[in-house]
Parts: structure tokens; C-alpha cells; sequence
């Protein structure tokens, strides 16, 4: 720690030369932070996810819709505690570009499979009185200045009423949220029963059942079973517990992990030369006020420690400050793409920070080892 | 007195290229502990290469340098480094601060090697500041100095470990006379009332004057040199 | 001297030089390199998603989806429609006289992509005989095509190329239903490329639905599209929105690129500063290296200006040199390759495309980089005095 004003006041030799590297070190950081931040932030996501409660589609495609038949036979499987389901509604409200991501369900089935969601007392009661009620989440309610007791007109471009009327007007009767604000609380949530009563179509079917079960380590039996139920009937189902489910959905969208590795690839080998060349030149310079160092009896390894410090200083310094920043930023990236805030892990700031332990010692190594090869006599005499 | 630095027979040369420089044959010399010699001579005759020497910079092709009882000459690299920290300061032509440390900073270089604490460290460079009247000077950097005032914080870093011995390569080369004088005196003060031992290369007879022995090297040889004889 | 002349003099002394400074020169070269590389290969591949996208759609053609629909999958149009909509003035005619008009279905396959053995949808259209009128660039390039009221299909080759098991003689399981290849087709690298293709009547039959999602007519020609659409939305009886084909694929680009586009700017603000700071780097040490020449030509007498530019000349030469470098690597690395990318009702798989364009403009950008690089070190270099510079190093 003594050595920390000799080798600070070294790196500070030439002010603009180490505030550019510290600033193109801190840049490569901030593109490190923010990627690997969202592979990472996304992994923790899928290992938050549920392994106790299943999720069971149509087999050929989640756009195909199962019967509400096979829901007795679900709740008949051994190990099932409760299911619960689901219908997409894509509705939109006044304007086709005010989407709203709104939902039929079994209120109570519902709250019963996640108690993670929070409802007001009295709520669930409401809406099994009230037909046409519906609980909104509590971002929509406040994106939309929605309250208890407006009634809101939707549409749908999918769903039309039997009556032929163009808007399906609900009365909101409570405000709902998730407790851990991960998954964001926007969604229009109605009743299946009215829904399914007034379609025109697709009566008698769901978008998708959730099931919740005793044993996690039993749900690959489980879902076989449940699926083996269905088997080469003409509604296969594919049943996979919420963890599965969003792997999987991630891996849909392609190889991102290649493509961040490749971008990160390319950054820090320009960075690993960039910095190389800096400390290969200001050692250079520097050559005879080391060689004074050693008159002085610092050994060599001293010398070439003092060296490499100065460069662990120089990128674990402008690392810290790029992968600050990416922690500032990663919560508002996460909310655009529309996942909740979520906290740049400290294993990702971890890692960025051994990375860039690699980047300062491989590229300071060469030129301090040059350092011990100094001849102090012909250092000094300017040889 | 026993003789603090004891050179026998040593033999140095240099190879460059094809060409052979032979800069010391056979050399013999002693300094007695808490003398201040002075050693003069024309250009190229071998005093800053014996000086490297006797400051462990460097080793003999051939001969024994003894210092401080201690046979320097067969030492690895590495057991040079340690006993140059502990046994030697060293005073250059130009100085040769660190430029980004600040004066304080720089006089304590040298105890970074030894195990004191922090604190002890401060006390230290602070006398050594306070010795060589700089002590008001010590948040400055080398830019900010003059000539001879870097020259005494080099005096004050060379002292501040309490070195057995003072090595200075022309420390007035650079000085114009004034301050050559003060920095000389400065030494000489150090000589007598500290007893340190100091070894001095100079081409300045005036500052050969300020020494208690004079030698003179020529081609590699030594001799006696008559005060203010020309360099 | 002229000061044209001077200028010259000095910058071919400089450039001579840089074989000296070989390890600082190439900081500026390797990291443009890099910069040009990424931003290529970043570009490229967005740049052609889109392009793939809007190729789908052409401007004598119009769409009609439910009105209030952002797309196909969100729409729903009744039979009763069909006949209205394909009957409707603007409309062409095929060789056998009937409405150029096809009313299509769309749904959605999971299947087993080559790459990762991961499961991927793949889009199935389901599309009236009228098609091959519509859309001439549908080219069967291997089998047949499907005959109407069987369950067979033609798959896009784009599709083939990124999904297991859609050989011809191949099985598809669609909803209770079992469906066989019998031909390949392509479409110029389009969206359609990446689908399954079947007639409608059959897949609707087969899904037991009495609605479609769409239907896309051709127009007697491209300025007929107006008269089509008030026709449509001024009739009572249908809710319907009319689009340009062109400007619906047009839309759908813009959707899926929004994310993208987003990841792209940012990883190109980020690279390029990164460059800059690079550049900024190895021009003031160059100019630092070349004090002494400096100060001995403006002693001389050389003007400011032939040090400015003998500067700029030769950071603009490095970082083009790594632009070239960088676009190379990338265009040898990724121009050709297949990419695909979907959600979960389909993939889009496209060819990636690195134009001259986008090579162009990011060897473009890289000289900017450089120049800004160049400019501030440059401007230190013109104003060192002359003396002390002298001085320094003396
Ligand atoms: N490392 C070396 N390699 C080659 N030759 C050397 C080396 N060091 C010293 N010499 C040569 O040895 C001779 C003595 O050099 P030295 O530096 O000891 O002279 P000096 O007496 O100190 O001269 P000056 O008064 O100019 O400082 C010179 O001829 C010099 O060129
Ligand atoms: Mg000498």
C-alpha cells in the first residue's frame, strides 16, 4: 500500500495520455456492463421463474388454442395441486396504437396458482359478482390514469362480440400488482367466463393452463403425464415448468450470446492493444527514472511490479467507472425492453473487473519485463 | 581508522562492438570511514565507473571491493539492490528526481524499502528536509524548483535512509557557482558534523577544494592531486 | 514555398517517419479496425433483417387486415368479407378472369432448428390459387406445388435452410393434422421465404376456422390503390383497414427494428468514442514524438498550416488504412451468412447483406473519427512554441 503514491503519481506522467486510455477503457467497460449485464440480468430472471408450476400450450404453437375440457383432466393428474388458465385478448384502446395487453382468466384459480399477485381485499369478490369487471395492473393504472370505478371501452381486431357491438366496456374494481416487481403490472385482466360467453368465436377454448404441483423434482414426470394425456389427440399440449418455458423463449430470439461475445471479443482485443501501447510507452520514457529507482535498491521484480501496478491501477480504476455507469444505466435499459428494473448484477461488475486484471496484465507484462533488463549504469549515463 | 571502502586490484572494461575499452586495470584504493574524497580527472578516465562501483551499480571484470567490511563485488543483481538501499545514497549531476512526486515524496522513495511505518517515514523525510533547509518546500514538485533546490532534495533523499556511504557523480555540474557553493558546503557539513563518508566525482577544483583528500584518475590509475590542480 | 507545397514537404517527411513509430501507429489502425468491423457486422445484420422484410411487400399490392390490426396475427376477417374485398374496383384480374385476391390464413409450427436442436415457430400461410397471380416472385425451385383440398405444403427455402425435417417427403404436424412437403420454393430472400406455404381453404378446414387473418390483393396497377381503398372504408358493411403491401412490410420492419436499432446506435456511439479516444491517444504521441522536427521546421520557417495538415493527413491515412482493414474482416467474416431470428409465432430467416453502402459510410465514419482524432493534437502541434519546444528535448 506504500507503494500506492509512487505508483499513482507514475500513471498521472503524462495527464492527457492516461485520461484518454482511462476513458477508452471505461467506454469498452460500459459496452461490457450493459451486455453481459442483460445476458446475466436475463439468466437470473429464468432461474427467479417458477420450477413448481407448469405451463401447458398447444403443442404446435402457442396461437393455438387448447379446450377448456382438458381442465378436469389436468386437475385429475397426481401431483397436481391446482390449474388455473389463461386467454389472450389483444385489445386496444380508442387508438389501434394504444395495444393493451389484456387477459380472460378465472380470477380466483388465478390468485390461488400465483400468490405472488397482490389484490385489494374485496376485489375477487367484485369481480366474481360483477360480470363485466376487470382488475388492472397497477403500471396501466398509472400509464393511463385508470381508477377504481371507470368504465373503459376496448376493442379488439380479433375478437368480435356476439351483439355486434364494436366496444367490449369493462368496470375496473380493483388495481392488482406483483409483489416482487420484476414482472411488470400491465395488463387488463376480465373475466373468461363473460369473455367466452360473448365471443363470437373460439368459444370453449384458452390460450394456455398453468398447473401448480407438489414436487419441482417431479415436474418433468408431471408434465409427461399431463401430456401423455393429450397424445395424438387434436389438441397435443406441451407442458414445460416456467423456468423451461422462458429458456426456451429466450433461444427463440437467436444466438444473442454469440453476438454479444463476438462484440465484447472484438472490443477488448482493441482495448488489450491500446493499453499495451500506452504503458509500452510510458515505460519507455520513464526508463532512467527507474533505473534511479534501482540505484536506490529497488529490485527488479520490485520495478516490474510497480509497472504492472500501474497498469492494474489504470484499467481496474476506468473499469470501475465504465461498469458503474453500466449499473446506473442497466435498470432503465431493462424497463425499455420491458422486464422490470433489475440491478446489474455484482457478478457481472466481478467479472468485468477480472477481465480487466487480464487486460492490464497482459498487455503491462511485456514491457515491464523489458524493465529488467535496465542497466542502471547505462540508464543513467543516458545510454 | 580502518578503511571503509577497500578496492583491490580491480580490473573493469567495456566491449563495444568489436572495440575493447579497457577503463580500469588493476586499480587499488581505500577510503577511510568519515572521509570526503574527491576524485578528478579529464573525460573518459574511469570516475564515474569506479564510482559505480563503490556505490554497488556495477561489477568489477576482476579485484575485490570490500565495503564496510562487506565483500561487494561477488554479489548477485538482487543482493546489490538490498545493500545499495542500506548502505548507499546516491547524488546525480542532474538530480534525477522522480518529476510527477513531490519533493517529500521523492526524499522518501528510499524508505519505502525499509520497514518503517508511515509515520516514522514522515518524521524522517522531514529532517532530512529540515537538514537541507527545504523543509518549506516540501508539497513542491521538482518543476517547481530551482537547480541547486533539487539538488538538495537529491541530498536529502540520498540521506534520509542513513546510508553508510554518499556517492555523487559531479553534483555541481549543473550549478552555476553560487549554488554549487551552498550545495558543497551542504556536504561538507555532513562530512564533519555527521561523519559521513563521501565519495565525489567533480571536474570543478573548487569543489575539490571543499574535500578532505583529493585523487587524481587518469587512464584508469590513480594519483594524488595537488589542490587546485586543473581538472 | 507556396503553402500548398510547404504542406506537402512536411507531410511527406511526416509519413516517411511513421515506419519509426510503427507500435503507436497501429493503435489507431487495429482500433478503427475493430470499430469498423463490429459497426459493420452490427449494421449489416439489422440493415438486412429490414431489407428482407420490406422486400416482402410490393406497392401494386394492398393488404387488408380487420381495422384497429397492427399485423396479420391480430386479425380476424370473417368470410362474408372475402368476396366483397376481392371484388372491389382496383382489383386485377388473373388469365382465367377471376379477382386477383387471396384470402389467407396465417398460423404457426414449432420446430426443430438446425443450429441448436432448439425449438423455434415457423409461419404457415395458407393461400387461395390466386397466389401465383399475386405474387409472381414465388418460384418453386424443386417438387411441385400443392394441390388444393390435400394436406401438403411447399416450404420457402430460407426456412428449409434454418429447420430440420422440411425436406420434400417430409411430415409437418399441424393441428391434428398431418401435412407433407412436396416442393421448395423461394421468393428472392423475402419474408415469405421463411415460411410454409399451404392452400387456405384446406389449412382452414383443417383448423376449423371460418375466419382468415387477411387478404392481399393486386392492383390493375400501383395508382389504383386509392380508389380500392375508399371503396373499402367507405362500406358500411366491413371494418377493415387497407394498406400498401409496401408500407404494411414497411411498418413491420420499423416494429421489429425499434430493439434493434436501439442495440445498434448504442454499440456504435459506444465504439466509435472508444476509437476517438484511441485516435485522440496515438495523435497526441505522435505529435509529442515529433516535437523537436516540429519546433526545427517552424524555426525554419514552415508555417502552422503544414504542420496542422501534415498531422490530419496521416491520421486520416491510419484510420482509413483500419477502416479498410476492419470492413474487409468484416464483410469476409459475416457477408452471405444465414441468420435467424423470431418470435413466437415465426422466424425470419434472411441472408445477411454488407452493401457498398454500409461499407462506405462506416469507412466514412472511421476517417471522421480520425480526423477529430487528428484535429486537437494537430492544433497543438501548430501552436507549440517554438523555443521551449526546442528546449525540451535539448
Ligand atoms: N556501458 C559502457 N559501455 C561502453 N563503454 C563505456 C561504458 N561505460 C563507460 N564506458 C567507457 O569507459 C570510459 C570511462 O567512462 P566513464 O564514464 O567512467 O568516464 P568519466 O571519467 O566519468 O568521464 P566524464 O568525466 O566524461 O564523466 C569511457 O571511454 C566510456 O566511453
Ligand atoms: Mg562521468
Amino acid at each position: 500500500m506504500k507503494y500506492l503514491p509512487l505508483i499513482w503519481a507514475g500513471l498521472w506522467r503524462k495527464r492527457v495520455r492516461t485520461v484518454l486510455t482511462m476513458l477508452s477503457v471505461a467506454v469498452a467497460f460500459v459496452l461490457f456492463g450493459v451486455m453481459h449485464g442483460v445476458t446475466a440480468g436475463i439468466d437470473q430472471i429464468i432461474n427467479q421463474m417458477s420450477d413448481s408450476r407448469l405451463r401447458i400450450q398447444s403443442r404446435v404453437n402457442i396461437t393455438e388454442a387448447l379446450p377448456i375440457a382438458h381442465l378436469g383432466r389436468i386437475e385429475n393428474v397426481p401431483g397436481v395441486l391446482g390449474v388455473g388458465y389463461y386467454n389472450f385478448v389483444g385489445a386496444y384502446y380508442q387508438e389501434p396504437r394504444n395495444q393493451i395487453s389484456a387477459g380472460a382468466m378465472d380470477m380466483s384459480r388465478q390468485t390461488a396458482l400465483f400468490p405472488e399477485i397482490k389484490v385489494p381485499d374485496g376485489a375477487l369478490d367484485a369481480m366474481a359478482r360483477t360480470r363485466d369487471g376487470a382488475l388492472i395492473g397497477a403500471d396501466l393504472a398509472k400509464e393511463r390514469g385508470w381508477k377504481v370505478g371507470d368504465r373503459i371501452p376496448l376493442r379488439s381486431s380479433i375478437w368480435m362480440r356476439k351483439d355486434g357491438a364494436q366496444d367490449w366496456t369493462f368496470e375496473i374494481l380493483g388495481i392488482y400488482s406483483w409483489a416482487d416487481g420484476r414482472v411488470p403490472s400491465n395488463e387488463f385482466w376480465i373475466n373468461y367466463q363473460y369473455f367466452d360467453e360473448e365471443r363470437t368465436f373460439g368459444n370453449g377454448t384458452v390460450t394456455i393452463y398453468f398447473a401448480r404441483i407438489n414436487d419441482p423434482a417431479h415436474s418433468a414426470q408431471i408434465a409427461e403425464q399431463i401430456d401423455g394425456l393429450f397424445a395424438n389427440s387434436a389438441n397435443e399440449t406441451q407442458t414445460q415448468n416456467e423456468r423451461d418455458w422462458l429458456r426456451g423463449r429466450i433461444a427463440q430470439i437467436g444466438n444473442m450470446a454469440f453476438f454479444v461475445n463476438a462484440i465484447i471479443g472484438a472490443v477488448m482485443f482493441t482495448l488489450l492493444f491500446l493499453t499495451g501501447n500506452t504503458m509500452m510507452q510510458s515505460v519507455r520514457e520513464r526508463i532512467p527514472e527507474l533505473a534511479v529507482l534501482k540505484t536506490y535498491g529497488f529490485s527488479s521484480s520490485a520495478v516490474v511490479l510497480l509497472v504492472l501496478g500501474e497498469a492494474l491501477l489504470l484499467c481496474g480504476v476506468a473499469a470501475g467507472i465504465g461498469l458503474g455507469l453500466a449499473r446506473l444505466a442497466q435498470p432503465s435499459i431493462f424497463r425499455a425492453i420491458g422486464a422490470g428494473g433489475l440491478a446489474l448484477p455484482w457478478s457481472v461488475i466481478g467479472t468485468g473487473l477480472g477481465v480487466a486484471a487480464v487486460v492490464a496484465i497482459i498487455s503491462a507484462l511485456p514491457p515491464a519485463w523489458r524493465t529488467q533488463r535496465i542497466s542502471i549504469v547505462d540508464a543513467l549515463a543516458g545510454r | 581508522m580502518t578503511a571503509l571502502v577497500s578496492i583491490k586490484q580491480v580490473y573493469k572494461s567495456y566491449v563495444r562492438g568489436k572495440q575493447r575499452v579497457e577503463v580500469l586495470h588493476g586499480l587499488d584504493l581505500d577510503v577511510e570511514k568519515g572521509e570526503f574524497l574527491a576524485l578528478m580527472g579529464p573525460s573518459g578516465s574511469g570516475k564515474s565507473t569506479l564510482l559505480n562501483l563503490i556505490g554497488g551499480l556495477d561489477r568489477p571484470d576482476k579485484g575485490e571491493i570490500t565495503v564496510a567490511g562487506q565483500r561487494i563485488d561477488q554479489l548477485s543483481s538482487g543482493q546489490l539492490a538490498k545493500w545499495r538501499a542500506r548502505h548507499v545514497g546516491f547524488i546525480f549531476q542532474f538530480y534525477n528526481l522522480l518529476p510527477v512526486l513531490t519533493a517529500e515524496r521523492n526524499v522518501e522513495v528510499p524508505l519505502l524499502l525499509t520497514k518503517l511505518s508511515s509515520r516514522e517515514r514522515k518524521r524522517n523525510v522531514q529532517a532530512a528536509l529540515d537538514l537541507v533547509g527545504l523543509a518549506d518546500r516540501a508539497k513542491h514538485k521538482p518543476s517547481e524548483l530551482s537547480g541547486g533546490q533539487q539538488q538538495r532534495v537529491a541530498i536529502a533523499r540520498a540521506l534520509v535512509a542513513d546510508p553508510t556511504l554518499l556517492v555523487c557523480d559531479e553534483p555541481t555540474g549543473d550549478l552555476d557557482r553560487e549554488t554549487s557553493d551552498s550545495v558543497l558546503q551542504l556536504l561538507e557539513l555532513l562530512n564533519r558534523q555527521q561523519g559521513k563518508t563521501i565519495v565525489m566525482v567533480t571536474h570543478d577544483p573548487r569543489a575539490a577544494g571543499h574535500a578532505s583528500r583529493r585523487l587524481h584518475v587518469d587512464k584508469g590509475s590513480l594519483g594524488e592531486a595537488p589542490v587546485g590542480a586543473a581538472a | 514555398m507556396s503553402a500548398l507545397s510547404q504542406m506537402g514537404a512536411v507531410t511527406g517527411m511526416n509519413l516517411r517517419s511513421i515506419p519509426r513509430r510503427l507500435g503507436s501507429s497501429s493503435v489507431i489502425v487495429i482500433g478503427i479496425a475493430g470499430v469498423v468491423g463490429v459497426i459493420v457486422a452490427v449494421f449489416g445484420m439489422t440493415r438486412s433483417l429490414s431489407q428482407a422484410l420490406v422486400d416482402t411487400g410490393r406497392p401494386d399490392r394492398a393488404i387488408v387486415l380487420r381495422s384497429g390490426a397492427q399485423n396479420e396475427t391480430s386479425s380476424t376477417l370473417l368470410v362474408d368479407a372475402f368476396a366483397t374485398i376481392k371484388n372491389a374496383p382496383g382489383v386485377a384480374r388473373t388469365s382465367a378472369g377471376d379477382a386477383a385476391g387471396s384470402a389467407e390464413m396465417l398460423a404457426s409450427v414449432n420446430l426443430i432448428r438446425r443450429e441448436d436442436g432448439a425449438q423455434a415457430a415457423v409461419g404457415v400461410r395458407g393461400v387461395e390459387p390466386t397466389s401465383a397471380t399475386i405474387r409472381p416472385e414465388v418460384k418453386l425451385i424443386d417438387g411441385r406445388m400443392f394441390r388444393p383440398g390435400l394436406r401438403e405444403m411447399i416450404v420457402g427455402r430460407g426456412a428449409q435452410h434454418e429447420f430440420k425435417n422440411l425436406e420434400i417427403g417430409d411430415h409437418v404436424g399441424l393441428r391434428d393434422s398431418v401435412w407433407t412437403i412436396v416442393g421448395i420454393f423461394e421468393s428472392g430472400g423475402d419474408a415469405n421465404e421463411s415460411r410454409l406455404f399451404a392452400d387456405a381453404q384446406t389449412l382452414m378446414s383443417a383448423y376449423k376456422r371460418t375466419a382468415a387473418n387477411s387478404v392481399t390483393v393486386l392492383l390493375e396497377s400501383e395508382a389504383s390503390f386509392d380508389e380500392f381503398k375508399t371503396a373499402l372504408t367507405t362500406n358500411p358493411t366491413l371494418s377493415v383497414s387497407v394498406e400498401r403491401e409496401r408500407d404494411y412490410y414497411q411498418r413491420q420492419s420499423e416494429d421489429a427494428n425499434t430493439f434493434f436499432d436501439l442495440v445498434t446506435t448504442f454499440v456504435g456511439i459506444i465504439m466509435a468514442l472508444g476509437a476517438l479516444f484511441g485516435a485522440l491517444n496515438t495523435m497526441y504521441s505522435a505529435v509529442s514524438a515529433r516535437t523537436v522536427e516540429i519546433a526545427t521546421l517552424r524555426a525554419i520557417g514552415f508555417g502552422a498550416s503544414g504542420v496542422v495538415s501534415s498531422v490530419l493527413v496521416e491520421a486520416l491515412l491510419l484510420s482509413f488504412t483500419g477502416a479498410v482493414v476492419g470492413a474487409a474482416i468484416a464483410w469476409l467474416l459475416f457477408n452471405g451468412n444465414t441468420i435467424g431470428i423470431g418470435n413466437n409465432v415465426g422466424t425470419l430467416v434472411f441472408q445477411m447483406r454488407i452493401t457498398p453502402a454500409l461499407l462506405g459510410s462506416s469507412v466514412l465514419l472511421a476517417c471522421i473519427v480520425g480526423l477529430l482524432g487528428g484535429l486537437l493534437p494537430a492544433l497543438r502541434a501548430a501552436r507549440m512554441p517554438v523555443a521551449t519546444a526546442l528546449r525540451a528535448t535539448a
